[in-house]
């Protein structure tokens, strides 16, 4: 076997500590804290996600938050539905459906946005999938069905088979695993002929395109591939919170999902994770100690990113890699 | 014989600069065709619209006599085009041999393939490497690229356009910047394959294009001036006076 990096073993504790210290929770009583990994694994997902195209394929997307909220509002609508009536088409606690019509959703905003978004380069594309954030958040605010911006709350969550969402325990287990799978999933695919025709797109465009490549729907699946697994993760988020609302599309939800990817290092396999789990730790510590826990939380995210590049995870860097 | 490429009546200009001005040009399989001229006479221009990377304002361009005008770039690359770049264009986070591979990649089928290591297909990689070796590069080919020199990123340009594959190489100024044992190695290089790739060769290096070259086109404000063998383009007085002579 070939030696482990630095990274390599961060990565390995990193992820044996989020499988035990949260059931270590749960067992002395301290189920607080179970919920605060669960919401951290979650967002992990996402950060995960969105290291796709923005660490890997250079996409740097500021409306990731949007397929949180249609996850979340796939888990919403239906729910809603199976227990006040209407739309029988789509009412149902069945956990399956939902995570299809989830995904479903997802890949197809992702399809469109994105098939308009990646026209843009660079500030655009920034620009413009803000507004398709946007867009999607003020839709969800209209919906006075689901109490606009009062949003949605979850009486029932998700029926699966054999696992029981109500259960924190089983809830977080199932976030826990799905978080591993999607950073192999990202891995593998970051490592594949798909991978590298990304990341060569990435660095150098019209290189890859004058080898042959049509860049732009190698980027158009990676945006797809992000966004459905990105919607995964708010069908995770709405069981979790079994609440839900516009502002988990806003643009500033993006914009922390984005920040976590870049404090704990784009382009690394831990690095989203890391990166959300210091953002959330962060904000619950400050905020315990002061209300205008803002500005510190500010300053210390500006300090890492300004003075350790490639983020947390520069931090494990060897030498020469 | 039917040219491989033909370029009848290319334009081109920016904003008031004509670069490209009415080009007509024949490229014949198998031959390497230079093309001088002297700086800023539209050669770069040239071999970007016939890659596909930029878009002429007026003419046609024919690849084994189909209309290839309106085609992209990387349509055109399956088609059988590649290019070096005058000012290197690599993949620079990029290993040496990842660069190769991924030029040996673009020819093995698409790349919607997202489960199987890309470092791991033997056959990709030792085509890749096979090419590395042709340009002298074995010892680079696990080294990142942004640590070689200059004289290596041209090099690598080469075995890109090699492992390509494709049949017409447009090369622009694959020489610029090597020092003479390097020009020369490169020379004895594109000696070799001649017959084996036509060859589109934009060069500086006068020794070098008379020691290559079949025919030579001489570029001036974007017009071919004049088209023929090395010893009509040494004797025609319009290219002495408006190139050769400057020298
Ligand atoms: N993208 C561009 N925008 C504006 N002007 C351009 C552009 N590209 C080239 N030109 C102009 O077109 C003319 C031809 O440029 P080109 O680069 O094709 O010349 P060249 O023959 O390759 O020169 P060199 O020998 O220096 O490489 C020059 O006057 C140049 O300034
Ligand atoms: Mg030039």
């Amino acid at each position: 076997m070939r030696k482990m990096t630095k990274a390599g073993w961060a990565t390995m504790i990193g992820m044996i500590a989020l499988a035990i210290l949260p059931p270590y929770f749960l067992l002395t009583g301290q189920a607080f804290y179970v919920d605060l990994a669960t919401r951290l694994v979650i967002l992990g997902i996402a950060a995960v996600s969105l290291n796709l195209i923005l660490g890997y394929g250079g996409m740097v997307s500021f409306g990731h938050a949007a397929f949180i909220g249609l996850g979340a509002y796939a888990v919403g609508i239906t729910s809603y539905h199976a227990t006040w009536g209407g739309f029988d088409l789509i009412a149902s606690y069945n956990g399956l459906l939902q995570l299809i019509l989830a995904l479903s959703i997802s890949a197809i905003y992702a399809l469109v946005t994105g098939a308009i978004s990646l026209r843009t380069k660079g500030v655009y594309f920034l620009m413009i999938t803000m507004a398709f954030g946007q867009m999607a958040f003020f839709l969800f605010q209209s919906l006075d069905v689901y109490n606009g911006d009062d949003g949605l709350t979850i009486d029932v969550r998700s029926e699966l088979p054999f696992i029981n969402l109500d259960s924190p325990m089983q809830l977080y287990i199932l976030s826990y695993v799905s978080l591993a799978v999607a950073m192999l999933l990202v891995k593998t695919i970051v490592n594949s002929r798909f991978g590298m025709v990304l990341q060569g797109a990435k660095d150098n465009n019209e290189r890859m395109v004058t080898l042959g490549y049509n860049t732009y729907f190698y980027r158009l699946a990676a945006y797809v591939i992000s966004g459905v697994m990105c919607g995964y993760a708010g069908f995770l988020l709405g069981n979790f919170t079994t609440f839900i609302s516009p502002d988990m599309m806003h643009w500033t939800r993006s914009g922390e999902l984005m920040f976590m990817v870049i404090l704990g290092g784009t382009s690394t396999a831990l690095g989203p994770t890391l990166g959300s789990s210091i953002f959330i730790l962060l904000e619950e510590i400050l905020s315990s100690i002061t209300l205008y826990w803002h500005l510190p939380f500010g300053v210390i995210l500006i300090v890492v990113v300004m003075f350790v590049r490639g983020g947390l995870m520069g931090l494990f860097k060897g030498k020469g890699e | 014989m039917a040219p491989l490429l033909k370029v009848k009546g290319l334009m081109k200009s920016f904003g008031g600069v004509t670069a490209t001005d009415n080009v007509d040009l024949d490229v014949i399989k198998g031959e390497i065709h230079a093309i001088i001229g002297p700086n800023g006479a539209g050669k770069t221009t040239l071999i970007s619209q016939l890659s596909g990377a930029l878009k002429p304002d007026a003419g046609t361009v024919l690849l084994n006599g189909s209309d290839i005008t309106n085609k992209p770039a990387y349509k055109r690359a399956k088609l059988g085009i590649t290019r070096s770049f005058q000012i290197t264009s690599l993949v620079m986070g990029m290993s040496v041999l990842d660069n190769v591979a991924l030029a040996v990649q673009a020819n093995d089928g698409h790349s919607y393939r997202f489960l199987k290591p890309a470092r791991k297909i033997a056959h990709i990689r030792d085509k890749a490497m096979e090419n590395l070796i042709k340009v002298g590069l074995r010892k680079r080919a696990n080294d990142a690229t942004s640590a070689l020199s200059h004289g290596e990123h041209r090099q690598m340009e080469i075995a890109i356009a090699l492992a390509s594959e494709a049949e017409l190489m447009l090369l622009d100024e694959p020489m610029a910047g090597l020092g003479p044992e390097e020009s020369a190695l490169l020379v004895a290089f594109l000696k070799e394959l001649k017959g084996q790739r036509t060859i589109l060769l934009i060069e500086h290096d006068m020794d070098a294009v008379f020691a290559l070259a079949d025919r030579i086109s001489v570029l001036v404000y974007g017009q071919i001036i004049a088209t023929g063998l090395p010893d009509e383009i040494r004797s025609n007085d319009a290219v002495r006076h408006a190139y050769l002579g400057e020298e």
